[in-house]
């Protein structure tokens, strides 16, 4: 029985090029308080454009109608429970939103003089604190601009650190279960992939791992805990051999709401890591972006961060550009410091005690969901689950479109790949018991489905007000703007 | 809960933890703090800040109104706290504004297609440039030097240890353009893309059309960049350009100490499988209705891996969304009004200042200083709550005595006399 949801009616919308009007219009600006300027006559009339052809012309009302309906067409955390696994969908907090936007740090400028951004960069020297001290490192950049920025800045600090040591190295060693960034970044950062099958526990092979490891191998990216929400509980041991063959650990760390107050990677023979401050920390997801990715590392690998770096003097906080060892710029600026701002604001909400509540929380509704659902799903690798659980079937696809008729967003499908038909949960710390509740229902419900009424299940979903997309369509002959 | 588990306490659902790994200790982060406490700690930090009353920076990061339907839309949690929009029946919201995103970005650069966003405009640069190598099999990148400094910086970041060979041509010192002669002692046989930015750093419009043509004789691609993204209101599309990596903090997103904005990355038809980042397409519900999902994934590291056309992942869809709905608010005509405020005013600064180099200017332009240095004028201007220009020394240090400066349509006429009368102009 679906408890969650009834239907309600969503309106149609045309796109804003098909609701234009010519002449229409939604904006004010204020009278010219200077001489007008003839374009034509500043810049020569080749450098002018005619016209911005079938832009839209819509009115205020238009604009906020159009994105308000858009909107009611999306499912959000807002609405509900929003399990997918290593995604950490936790709730959001409004008050991050209201401190980003406060005046004398939303319109800061970059390049205005340190002098005159002492808060702004109080704030980040505070974050970079904080950070520090969750991950057990010695410094932190909190330059990069997502996850995978995070593990480029880390793979090409790997190099530098190995190279400033005159040991020329070529390959990187990637776990199967790892996220597909892991080994697209090693590319990117010019290294060879290696790529290392799990045991058949799912979890890291030390004895193959041993085999492996030689004066070739730069590192190791680890996932922990892995994408079965497990522990790496080799963890140690694995970086052990890795150093005592003179290679490097860098962790992936976007795990880290299992661990954050209860396990310190610094404190464990991790070299370096990322985090993903729009996972970990609460800043919204917002669709797709913005995230944010600051990278801990250990002391040895401080004068290779990027460019420029938080620098303490009597006068006060600076930038510090004369870095001769730096791997450079990673992005222009100083980071996404709203997302950064929000996610101090997390930090500050939590403290220490609270922040380790938050992680025993995560885990005590994975293990809790685990729980309700092992007797109806297979679970896939039988090792203690942290914050996320995943199960084995392989209807994953058409169970996944049948949760949202029951109000749900689907886990993460067919992930990790070491994972035949994966289930991935993650119900993260905010979601109440009630919620979980309904949650399992409609799984345990939907198994049965599956039992008595395959088909039903396999056409799913019917209660949306968009029916099953055709992506191979879309993918076979692409229409990527409007054309009229 | 607990009991369901079968566990007795919180602390035994990580018992299983080796010991060497768990952490005993307390973290060092003060105790939790209330909603009103927090926003008092970040009001006092912001009012450490200078709070200007007007701001002359410009150099890839402007001071433009933000219509406030802009925040309104975005602060909607269905579109704040939503996920990449993987799961197409769901999320239709998403991928409509995306859809919307990609054909405004179309039609404001001329280019065929453009993707979901990127970080940034810092970010957008190497990825073009690995995009034209991969297209060319070429290895080599040539980069005018009026391109955004930080922009270069990242590219060369990026491209090290790729075997990409990154050369940097000059400017004319008169016009402040690309100096034609020294782009083409820049490209050789191995040139994938030569990259340019209009307007470029010092505020200067380039002959693109001209600059393309000398690019494509050699057989390599033109990269456009933007910083500003304002002037396309204005300027004629670079539809000569073959990529466009640009920034798109001038719609509506806040300069915010320079993050976070969101990046474009468009280019012409052919090219479209070598584009890195989300891509969001149309196709039909199975009742025949128009829908969206993303498409083109196969370009992507979730399937492809080490073999995938970038590593990006998270994109800034929230803040492309900011942009999308600042393109609507503004529209057609208003877009053009909104370029023509800001080349009004910044004329009526730079006419009356004197520049050091004599081409066409946007809304930002290099004045040179007279008889106060750089430090003083800025001073004089800070105790009037003012922030002056940026001096240029810090990136060209041939360029001593010398500001960039940018007025928009935020600049107010009496700021805008004091900046000429701190000058002593």
């Amino acid at each position: 029985m679906i408890r969650k949801v009834r239907s309600h009616p969503s309106q149609n919308e045309a796109l804003l090029f098909e609701m234009s009007s010519p002449g229409k219009v939604g904006y004010q600006l204020p009278p010219l308080d200077v001489p007008g300027v003839d374009p034509a006559g500043a810049l020569g009339a080749e450098r002018v454009r005619a016209e911005i052809e079938n832009f839209p012309e819509v009115s205020e009302v238009d604009v906020i109608r159009h994105f308000t309906r858009l909107s009611t067409w999306n499912y959000a955390i807002d609405l509900g429970l929003y399990p997918l696994g290593s995604c950490t969908m936790k709730y959001n907090p409004r008050v991050n939103e209201a401190v980003a936007r406060t005046d004398g740090l939303m319109w800061i400028h970059p390049y205005q003089p340190d002098a005159l951004a002492q808060g702004a960069l109080a704030i980040l020297a505070e974050l970079e604190r904080v950070l520090i001290e969750i991950t057990g490192m010695d410094a932190v950049t909190l330059q990069p601009a997502a996850g995978a920025h995070g593990e480029l800045t880390g793979i090409l600090l790997v190099r530098a650190v190995l190279e400033a040591q005159g040991n020329m190295r070529r390959k990187v060693i990637v776990p199967d279960s790892a996220h597909g960034t892991n080994p697209s970044t090693v590319h990117t950062a010019g290294y060879e992939v290696v790529n290392v099958a799990s045991n058949d526990r799912g979890m890291l092979d030390v004895d193959a791992l041993e085999r492996m490891v030689d004066e070739d191998v730069a590192a190791i990216m680890i996932t922990n805990p892995n994408t079965l929400g497990v522990f790496e509980e080799n963890i140690a041991r694995v970086a052990e051999i890795f150093h005592a063959k003179g290679a490097l650990v860098y962790m992936d760390g976007a795990n880290m709401n299992a661990l954050a107050g209860i396990s310190r990677p610094g404190d464990y023979g991790i070299d370096l890591m990322h985090l993903n401050l729009h996972k970990t920390f609460s800043t919204p997801h917002g669709g797709g972006g913005p995230g944010s990715g600051p990278v801990a590392v250990k002391k040895q690998f401080e004068p290779f961060l990027p460019l420029p770096r938080l620098r303490r003097a009597t006068s006060g906080w600076s930038w510090d550009y004369d870095r001769p060892k730096s791997i450079g710029r990673v992005r222009a600026f100083y980071g996404n410091f709203g997302v950064l701002v929000r996610a101090l604001a997390y930090l500050m909400a939590h403290g220490g005690d609270g922040l380790r509540r938050a992680t025993q929380d995560a885990l005590l509704n994975a293990n809790y969901l685990r729980k309700l659902l092992e007797p109806h799903y297979k679970i896939a690798y039988n090792a203690p689950s942290m914050h996320e659980c995943v199960f084995s079937n392989p209807s994953t696809s058409a169970i996944a479109k049948r949760l949202i008729d029951y109000g749900f967003h689907p886990y993460t499908v067919s992930f990790p790949l070491i994972v035949h038909g994966a289930m991935m949960i993650e119900p993260t710390e905010t979601e109440s018991k009630q919620e979980l509740d309904l949650f399992a229902d409609a799984l345990i419900s939907i198994a049965k489905e599956c039992d008595e009424n395959p088909d039903l299940v396999l056409k799913a979903p019917y209660s949306t007000r968009t029916a099953k997309v055709d992506e191979v369509a879309a993918a076979r002959k692409p229409i990527l703007k409007w054309k009229g | 809960m607990l009991d369901t588990i079968g566990a007795p306490a919180l602390e035994d659902l990580y018992a299983h933890l080796p010991e060497s790994v768990r952490f005993a200790g307390s973290l060092n982060i003060p105790p939790g703090r209330s909603e009103y406490e927090i926003i008092d700690y970040f009001r006092a930090r912001g009012s450490e800040n200078i709070h200007a009353r007007a701001n002359f920076l410009g150099a890839g990061v402007y001071h433009h109104y933000r219509p406030v339907l802009v925040d309104t839309v975005v602060s909607r949690g269905e579109f704040l706290t939503s996920y990449t929009p993987y799961q197409a029946e769901i999320s239709q919201g998403t991928l409509t504004a995306i859809f919307e995103f990609q054909t405004m970005i179309c039609q404001l650069t001329g280019m065929d297609v453009a993707n979901a966003s990127m970080y940034d405009g810092s970010t957008a640069v190497p990825e073009a440039a690995m995009m034209a190598m991969r297209i060319t099999g070429r290895s080599g990148i040539a980069v005018a030097r009026t391109v955004h400094p930080e922009y270069r910086e990242v590219l060369s970041t990026y491209t090290r240890h790729q075997g990409i060979s990154v050369s940097e041509f000059e400017y004319d010192v008169q016009s402040g353009q690309v100096d034609l002669e020294s782009l083409d002692q820049a490209m050789n046989e191995n040139t994938a893309a030569v990259i340019i930015q209009s307007p470029n750093f010092f505020g200067m419009v380039e002959n693109t059309k001209l600059i393309a043509e000398i690019v494509h004789a050699r057989g390599a691609l033109l990269v456009f960049v933007f910083s500003e993204a304002v002037s396309l209101g204005l300027l004629e599309p670079p539809r000569d350009a073959d990529i466009v990596a640009g920034e798109l903090q001038s719609f509506a997103i806040a300069p915010s100490y320079g993050g976070p904005f969101a990046g474009v990355l468009a280019a012409k038809e052919q090219y479209v499988r070598q584009i890195p980042g989300r891509l969001v397409g149309e196709t039909k519900d199975t009742n025949g209705n128009r829908a969206f999902c993303l498409t083109l994934a196969t370009r992507e590291q979730h399937i492809r891996r080490e073999k995938a056309t970038s590593n990006i992942c998270t994109n800034q869809a929230l803040i492309a969304l900011m942009a999308t709905v600042f393109m609507a608010v503004y529209g057609k005509q208003g877009l053009r009004e909104l370029a023509e405020q800001n080349l009004a005013k910044s004329h009526y600064l730079g006419e009356r200042l004197w520049r050091r180099f004599n081409g066409p200017y946007f809304n930002e332009f290099v004045a040179v200083t007279g008889p106060r240095s750089v430090e003083e004028i800025n001073g004089r201007l800070q105790s009037l709550q003012i922030v002056g220009g940026l001096p240029l020394d810090r990136f060209y240090p041939e360029l001593g005595n010398s500001v960039l400066l940018c007025c928009t349509e935020m600049s107010r006429r009496a700021d805008m006399d004091a900046v000429a009368e701190a000058f002593g102009a």
